[in-house]
C-alpha cells in the first residue's frame, strides 16, 4: 500500500526583503496511514513550515509532496482548498473557533464548503460533538466554554468531514497540564481506535512522548527519526481516575 | 445553489453578530434610497402640476403681438408698434386653414363703480369668440354675442375677483348696472375662475366688454381698428407650429413685407411656453436627484467602510474558513452577499420611507402624488449595485488573504 504522505527533497524559501531565508532544505520522509507522528524542534527549525505544506496551506518552492498518491505541489490555490476540506482536519494552539458563533455552527463550518445538505450538516455536527462528549455544549459560544472544551470543539470540527489526516499544531500550548493530558488522550484514542493518521507539532517532550514516531527538525532538516514512547510513562496514574470522573 | 443558500445563512449570521453596526450601515442606504425616491417622486409630481396648469391655458393657443417699432435706433419692445388690426384678424379667420377660431383684444384699465363699491381693473375689449379661443367657461349668465358686438351694446362679463370686490357675498351680479367712465354697463355674465397663472398674476381680475363698445366708450378710438393681441386657436390635431407658420405667411403678405424685412409682429405659442416650463422642471428635478444620489453614494461608502473594518476584524475567521476548505471565491461571495444584504434591506426600507415621504410632502405642497414603478425598480437595482460595487473591493481583499498569515493574525 502507498504511504499516506511522501515527500522528496522538500524545500521552502522565503524572501524577507533582500534576504532569502531557507526554511526547509530538502526534507524527504514518508508517513503511513494510521501513524501517530510528533514533529519536534526549536522555533525556526522549519517544523511549522513543514506542517503548513503538509496541510496544503502552503506550497513548497522545490521538491515533491504526494498525498494519497496525488502530487499536491503542483495544485492551484482552489484545488488545495478543496483538498483541505476533504482530507485534512486542523487543530490549532489558539483553538481558532469563530467567536460569537455556537459550537454547533463552528463544527458545521467545513461542511458548508463541501456541499452537504443543511439537515446532513446538523446531523453530522451533532454526531461529531457527541463523540467528543460535548452534546450539551452545542449551543454554547466559544467564550462560554473552557479551554479544554474549546479545543474539543475544534477537534470535533476537524473530524466532521472524516479526514484522512489530522494535523495538530501545538494543540496543548494554551492549556494547563491536566487538560493537556485529556486532549492528548483524545488524540491517542482517535489514532488507536479509528486508525486516524495524526501528525502533531510540539516543542514539549512530554507531549511528543504520546506519539509512536518522533521527527526532530533542525535548521530546515530532519535530524532524527526515532520511535516515540507511545504514551508510556507519560500516561500518569491520574488518567484512569479522570476517566472515572467523566463517567460519573 | 446549495452553496448560495449556505452563504446567505453565513452572511446573515455574520450580520447578526454585529447588530448595531449592521443597522447603522443599513441606515445610510435607507437615507440615500429614500432621498432618491422622494426627489424623483416630487420632481415628477411638480412637472405634472406645471404641465396640467399649462394645459389649462390651452396648448393649441397662439398669440400674435405687434413687433417692435424703431425710432432713431431705439426699439420700443414687443407690442410697441400698432401694426395689428381687426382686419388682420378677419383675414386670418378667412384665409388660414389650420385655424379653428380667432379673437382679438385691446386692453386698458379703468375704475369700475357699483353702488358704494369701486375697483380698478383691467378692461378687456374683445370678440364673442374669445370665450371659446381662450378656453374659458361661464360660471353664471352668458357671454356677449355678435349682435351685442354689432350694436356696441353696453354689456359686461366679469372675472371672479371683480365680483368679489364689487358685490356682497350672496348678491347676484347678473343684471346689475356698473358705471365705467361715465357710461353704464349691464352685467350679463361671470367667468369661471381660472386661478392665478403660473407667473403669479390674477387672471380673474378683469372685465370683458364687446370690442366695439370698449373701443368707443372706454379705451378711446384714437387708432380705430388697432388691436393689442390676436388670439388664435389652432385646429385640434393640427400642430400649433404649422399654424404659426401659416399666420406668419398671411400677415407678412398683408403687411407687404419684402423677404429681407423682419416680421413686424411675433407669434407666441403656449406649446413653446409649455416646453420651456417642462424643461425647467426637468432640470430642477435632475439636479435634486443628483444631490439625492450623493447621499446614496455616501451610504455605499459606508458599506465599503464597514466591510473593510469587518475584513480586518475577521481576518482570523477568514483564515479558519480557508483552512477548513473555503476557496477564495467562497470568501468573495460571502462578503459580497453581506454587502448586498445590507444594501438591499436598506433599499427596501428606503423605498417604503421614500414613498411615504413623497406622499406626505406632496400632500402639503399640493403637488399630485405620482407613483412610479420605474423609480422603485431603479432604486432596488441601484441599491443592489451599490452593494456589489462597494462590497467588491473589501470582498476581494478578504479572498486574497493568505490563510497562514490570517490564522496567526491577532
Amino acid at each position: 500500500m502507498n504511504p499516506l504522505i511522501e515527500t522528496h527533497g522538500l524545500a521552502k524559501e522565503f524572501a524577507r526583503g533582500d534576504i532569502r531565508v531557507l526554511a526547509l532544505r530538502g526534507v524527504s520522509v514518508s508517513i503511513q496511514r494510521g501513524e501517530f507522528v510528533a514533529i519536534v524542534g526549536k522555533s525556526g527549525s522549519g517544523k511549522s513550515t513543514f506542517m503548513n505544506i503538509l496541510g496544503c496551506l502552503d506550497r513548497p518552492s522545490e521538491g515533491k509532496f504526494v498525498l494519497e498518491g496525488q502530487d499536491v505541489a503542483g495544485l492551484s490555490k482552489d484545488e488545495r482548498a478543496e483538498l483541505r476540506g476533504q482530507k485534512i482536519g486542523f487543530v490549532f494552539q489558539a483553538f481558532n473557533l469563530i467567536p460569537r458563533t455556537s459550537a454547533q455552527e463552528n463544527v458545521e463550518l467545513p461542511l458548508i464548503y463541501s456541499g452537504v445538505s443543511r439537515a446532513e450538516q446538523a446531523r453530522r455536527a451533532q454526531e461529531s460533538l457527541e463523540r467528543l462528549g460535548l452534546r450539551d455544549r452545542s449551543e454554547h459560544h466559544p467564550s462560554q466554554l473552557s479551554g479544554g472544551e474549546q479545543q474539543r470543539v475544534a477537534i470535533a470540527r476537524a473530524l466532521v468531514n472524516h479526514p484522512q489526516l489530522l494535523l495538530a499544531d501545538e494543540p496543548t500550548g494554551n492549556l494547563d497540564t491536566r487538560t493537556s493530558l485529556e486532549i492528548m488522550k483524545i488524540l491517542m484514542q482517535l489514532n488507536r481506535a479509528e486508525g486516524l493518521t495524526v501528525i502533531l507539532v510540539t516543542h514539549e517532550p512530554e507531549i511528543a512522548a504520546f506519539a509512536d514516531r518522533v521527527l526532530t527538525f533542525k535548521d530546515g532538516e530532519i535530524v532524527s527519526d526515532e520511535p516515540g514512547l507511545s504514551g508510556e510513562g507519560v500516561l500518569p496514574a491520574s488518567l484512569p481516575e479522570e476517566k472515572e470522573a467523566k463517567e460519573a | 445553489m446549495k452553496f448560495l443558500r449556505m452563504t446567505l445563512v453565513a452572511a446573515l449570521r455574520a450580520l447578526r453578530r454585529n447588530k448595531m453596526r449592521s443597522a447603522l450601515t443599513i441606515l445610510g442606504i435607507v437615507i440615500g434610497v429614500a432621498a432618491v425616491i422622494t426627489t424623483v417622486g416630487l420632481g415628477q409630481g411638480a412637472s405634472e402640476a406645471v404641465q396640467s396648469q399649462i394645459r389649462s391655458l390651452g396648448t393649441n393657443l397662439l398669440v400674435v403681438v405687434p413687433g417692435t417699432r424703431t425710432r432713431g435706433g431705439a426699439h420700443s419692445g414687443w407690442g410697441g408698434a400698432s401694426t395689428l388690426s381687426v382686419t388682420d384678424a378677419r383675414a386670418l379667420e378667412r384665409e388660414a386653414t389650420g385655424i379653428r377660431a380667432v379673437s382679438y383684444i385691446r386692453r386698458g384699465s379703468a375704475q369700475v363703480l357699483y353702488g358704494n363699491s369701486n375697483w380698478r381693473t383691467t378692461i378687456q375689449a374683445t370678440t364673442p369668440s374669445y370665450l371659446d379661443v381662450s378656453d374659458s367657461a361661464m360660471a353664471q349668465g352668458d357671454f356677449f354675442d355678435e349682435r351685442d358686438m354689432k350694436n356696441g351694446a353696453r354689456v359686461a362679463v366679469l372675472g371672479g375677483t371683480l365680483v368679489g370686490q364689487l358685490f356682497e357675498v350672496g348678491e347676484d351680479p347678473i343684471g346689475a348696472v356698473l358705471r365705467i367712465k361715465e357710461a353704464s354697463f349691464r352685467v350679463i355674465g361671470v367667468l369661471e375662475s381660472k386661478g392665478g397663472s403660473s407667473f403669479g398674476s390674477d387672471r380673474d381680475d378683469l372685465l370683458l366688454v364687446p370690442f366695439t363698445t370698449g373701443e368707443r366708450r372706454i379705451l378711446g378710438a384714437t387708432l380705430p381698428g388697432v388691436v393689442e393681441q390676436i388670439i388664435v386657436s389652432a385646429r385640434t390635431g393640427a400642430s400649433a407650429h404649422e399654424a404659426s407658420l401659416e399666420i406668419e405667411d398671411i400677415l407678412r403678405q398683408r403687411h407687404r413685407l419684402r423677404p429681407a424685412q423682419e416680421n413686424d409682429f411675433t407669434v407666441h405659442s403656449q406649446e413653446e411656453i409649455a416646453n420651456t416650463m417642462g424643461s425647467v422642471t426637468r432640470i430642477l428635478s435632475s439636479v435634486l436627484m443628483g444631490i439625492a444620489s450623493i447621499s446614496l453614494l455616501v451610504g455605499g461608502i459606508g458599506i465599503m467602510n464597514i466591510l473593510l473594518v469587518s475584513v480586518t476584524e475577521r481576518t482570523r475567521e477568514i483564515g479558519i474558513r480557508m483552512a477548513v476548505g473555503a476557496k477564495g471565491s467562497h470568501i468573495l461571495v460571502q462578503f459580497l452577499v453581506e454587502a448586498m444584504i445590507l444594501s438591499m434591506i436598506g433599499g427596501m426600507i428606503g423605498i417604503i420611507l421614500g414613498l411615504v415621504g413623497t406622499q406626505v410632502i406632496a400632500h402639503f405642497a399640493e403637488i399630485p402624488f405620482v407613483f412610479s414603478p420605474g423609480a422603485i425598480v431603479g432604486a432596488v437595482l441601484f441599491s443592489g449595485s451599490v452593494g456589489i460595487f462597494f462590497g467588491f473591493y473589501p470582498a476581494r481583499k478578504a479572498s486574497n488573504l493568505d490563510p497562514i498569515a490570517s490564522l496567526r493574525y491577532e
